[in-house]
């Protein structure tokens, strides 16, 4: 049920909203680099600009402090930061992209069941095999996320279902449930599995290294790419089935392609962060009514949103409970939800 | 509009003083088949057990001849049980029948009215929380009580936060899945912090059961539904027309506001019946509804159907996990388990047609 209003190109007022969005990206951007610079400074120990300058481009050297701030900067914020930087705009590009997909105002990046996939996954291989490291299961999560997604559009696809976007969504959650019902039994029958879990659940951008970031990277850079590759033909979409094919829109072809990228995005994201709900559902509809319903806007909007937010929420969450840590994920809800719920009650977002 | 305009009906109404209605035999028909399913389903779970009693002694002891020791076992053993899984069935069916119409959106499960999450971050708060004000208010009232008012409190909260000039359904999904979000979080938060052996048990709650039910549960959540399943019986007449929009009710004479607004209280208080008898059983709400669209053929959830496939899928499920599968798994896992595959079946044989 996306948008069904299109914007008529208006030759004079069309070049002034033009810049004005490419301002608003500008600004977007601009305070994705500030929250970023705060992220490096802010934490267990405040530093100063000089010192976070020291920490990112000094090699080693024998004073004891500069020592210590180097390590902090390197091994600790610089990548918690950048993950926080590709994860948000996976989840916020990916919630664009799903939401355009099924037609459906309330899908978010979990819907075709990649949350469940690799909470499913990481659970079995700790009962398994009795993993205690994160990093050993994250390509196991991965692994799962991309199979239940394909899985679920596999489903979705047979016969006459290819076109339906409402199809595409329950068939997503009918095997979410499935796999969440198979999650509990696994973790209820073994408690190790159940505490890694636990820790899975609450979505975090701390303690990854840079040995999962770049390859999780990899795989997103991957899917920003097709999602960018199909934004024409997801306007055309929501303009209806019978109009895209009108307009020449390979229909099977620009579904599965943009499928194809939410898994990646969403699955990669997942693997590294654990699933962080509502944050790319939240986005999109922030992004929507910034910009339009025209995907090309709104999607670069909802991913830059989604770095933003997760990068202040990651922030907000090493400085509320010291001296333990709030995950991002908790965060995004605890602070964002509200934020979101205030915008829907004064009936800033129509019924995409 | 001349005469020659007006074509005949498609299908034959049936009026009864006041009342009309259309005649649709396939839904009646399928509606009966699942209430005949969903008795036999009633019957099967009372009979088997570690002591089995055969269907004719069931009946015979439903009926008041039955022997004393099945009396017993029956009636002191079985019957809650049995009892507790139809009624939190079929509230969870009308509930979720009842959120997807308004919302016209089949993702729009009770759960996102907020009751669930209340109710969840409570009872794991009651769980892995000790001391303090606030666990010895829990402690008192125990926890089904308190898990429940603060179900209610979300409940009522997403319910008040939705309303502006009346409820619109949009903005109460959106509403709903915010605060859901937020005791999610919470939820979250509690078990990050807990201890583990606190975590299983807290884990244990989340998903739902059936186990240990008492007569007094029993008649409560009875007579709960009931009242409500009537002010939704006497709405659903005029419910008929809310999903074709506000516009489309509102020229047909439906002051949908109103029916809207009381249609979704009730939605909320059947999901808290149903939460504080079995625990937040995932999913029948969700899965129920839509099952019972495409048995039916309706291009919307049928309320009666729905409720008798959500009784059928849970007393199901809990004979399964009871008699069939190994250490004694909760009956949210199973309904999942069966709900969730089921649903998609339906999905792929309707496209494969």
């Amino acid at each position: 049920m996306s948008t069904t209003a299109v914007e008529r190109p208006v030759p004079r007022g069309a070049t002034e909203s033009r810049r004005r969005r490419v301002v608003g990206l500008g600004i977007l951007a601009a305070v994705l680099v500030i929250a970023a610079a705060v992220s490096l400074a802010v934490g267990a120990r405040a530093l100063t600009p000089a010192e976070v300058w020291h920490g990112l481009f000094a090699g080693p050297e024998s004073d004891q402090r500069l020592t210590e701030i180097r390590l902090i900067v390197q091994t600790v914020r610089v990548p918690r930061t950048v993950l926080a930087v590709v994860a948000g705009i996976a989840l916020g590009v990916g919630g664009a992209l799903i939401q355009g997909y099924t037609r459906n105002p309330i899908a978010d990046t979990g819907l075709l069941g990649v949350n469940a996939g690799a909470s499913f996954a990481v659970v079995t291989v700790v009962a398994v095999f009795g993993f205690s490291n994160p990093f050993q299961y994250v390509w196991f999560g991965f692994l799962g996320a991309a199979v239940s997604g394909v899985v679920v559009f596999g489903l979705a696809s047979i016969g006459r279902g290819a076109g339906n976007p409402l199809t595409l969504a329950l068939a997503g959650q009918g095997i979410t449930v499935f796999l969440a019902a198979m999650t509990t039994a696994v973790s209820l029958s073994d408690t190790q599995s159940l505490n890694a879990l636990r820790f899975w659940n609450a979505g975090s951008v701390a303690g990854v290294d840079f040995d999962v970031i770049w390859p999780v990277t990899a795989f997103i850079a991957v899917g920003l790419v097709l999602a960018l590759i199909t934004l024409p033909a997801l306007n055309l979409l929501n303009l209806g089935e019978d109009v895209a094919r009108g307009l020449g829109v390979n229909i099977a072809v620009s579904r599965t392609v943009g499928i194809l990228a939410i898994t990646l995005l969403a699955g990669a994201a997942t693997a590294a962060c654990g699933p962080i709900a509502f944050l790319g559902l939240m986005v999109a509809h922030v992004a929507r009514y910034l910009t339009g319903p025209d995907y090309r806007w709104l999607v670069p909007y909802a991913g830059l949103l989604g770095a933003v937010v997760l990068l202040v929420c990651d922030i907000v969450g090493r400085l509320v409970v010291r001296p333990g840590e709030l995950e991002a994920g908790v965060v995004v809800a605890l602070l964002g939800a509200p934020f979101f719920a205030v915008l829907v009650w004064r009936g800033k977002f129509k019924n995409a | 509009m001349s005469e020659t305009d007006v074509k005949p009906a498609l299908t034959p109404g049936v009026r009864l003083g006041p009342l009309s209605f259309v005649w649709r035999p396939w839904l009646v028909l399928v509606t009966l088949v699942l209430a005949a399913a969903t008795f036999l389903v009633f019957c099967l779970s009372i009979s088997i057990g570690d002591f089995p009693i055969g269907l004719s002694r069931v009946m015979a002891t439903l009926v008041g001849r039955g022997e004393q020791v099945d009396e017993f076992v029956i009636m002191d053993l079985r019957m809650p049980r049995a009892l507790a899984g139809l009624v939190v069935g079929i509230a969870l069916g009308v509930s979720g029948a009842i959120t997807q119409s308004v919302a016209r959106n089949p993702l729009a499960s009770p759960d996102i009215l907020g009751i669930t999450g209340g109710a969840s971050a409570v009872a794991v708060f009651s769980v892995t929380v000790s001391g303090g004000a606030a666990a010895a208010v829990v402690d008192s009232i125990g926890l089904s009580a308190a898990a429940l008012a603060g179900g209610l409190c979300t409940g009522l909260l997403v319910y008040f936060l939705a309303w502006r000039r009346g409820v619109d359904g949009f903005r109460l999904i959106l509403i709903g899945i915010s605060v859901s979000a937020v005791t999610q979080a919470i939820t979250t938060w509690l078990l990050v912090s807990a201890d583990i052996r606190d975590v299983a048990r807290a884990q244990a709650w989340l998903v739902g059961s059936l186990e240990n039910r008492s007569w007094d549960q029993v008649w409560v959540a009875l007579w709960c539904s009931l009242g409500l399943l009537v002010v939704v019986a006497a709405a659903a007449f005029q419910f008929k027309p809310l999903h074709l929009g506000d516009d489309i009710a509102a020229g047909l004479g439906v002051r949908f506001g109103r029916v809207r607004a009381v249609l979704l209280l009730c939605a909320v208080l059947l999901a808290a019946v149903a939460v504080s008898s079995a625990g937040p059983v995932p999913f029948v709400a969700l899965v129920a509804p839509q099952v019972a669209m495409r048995l039916t053929r309706r291009p919307t959830p049928p309320l009666i159907a729905s409720g008798l496939f959500g009784a059928l899928l849970l007393i199901g499920a809990d004979l399964v996990a009871r008699a069939v599968l190994p250490n004694n798994l909760p009956v949210g896992v199973v309904t999942a388990a069966i709900g969730g595959p089921f649903l998609v079946y339906l999905l792929v044989r309707a496209n494969l047609k």
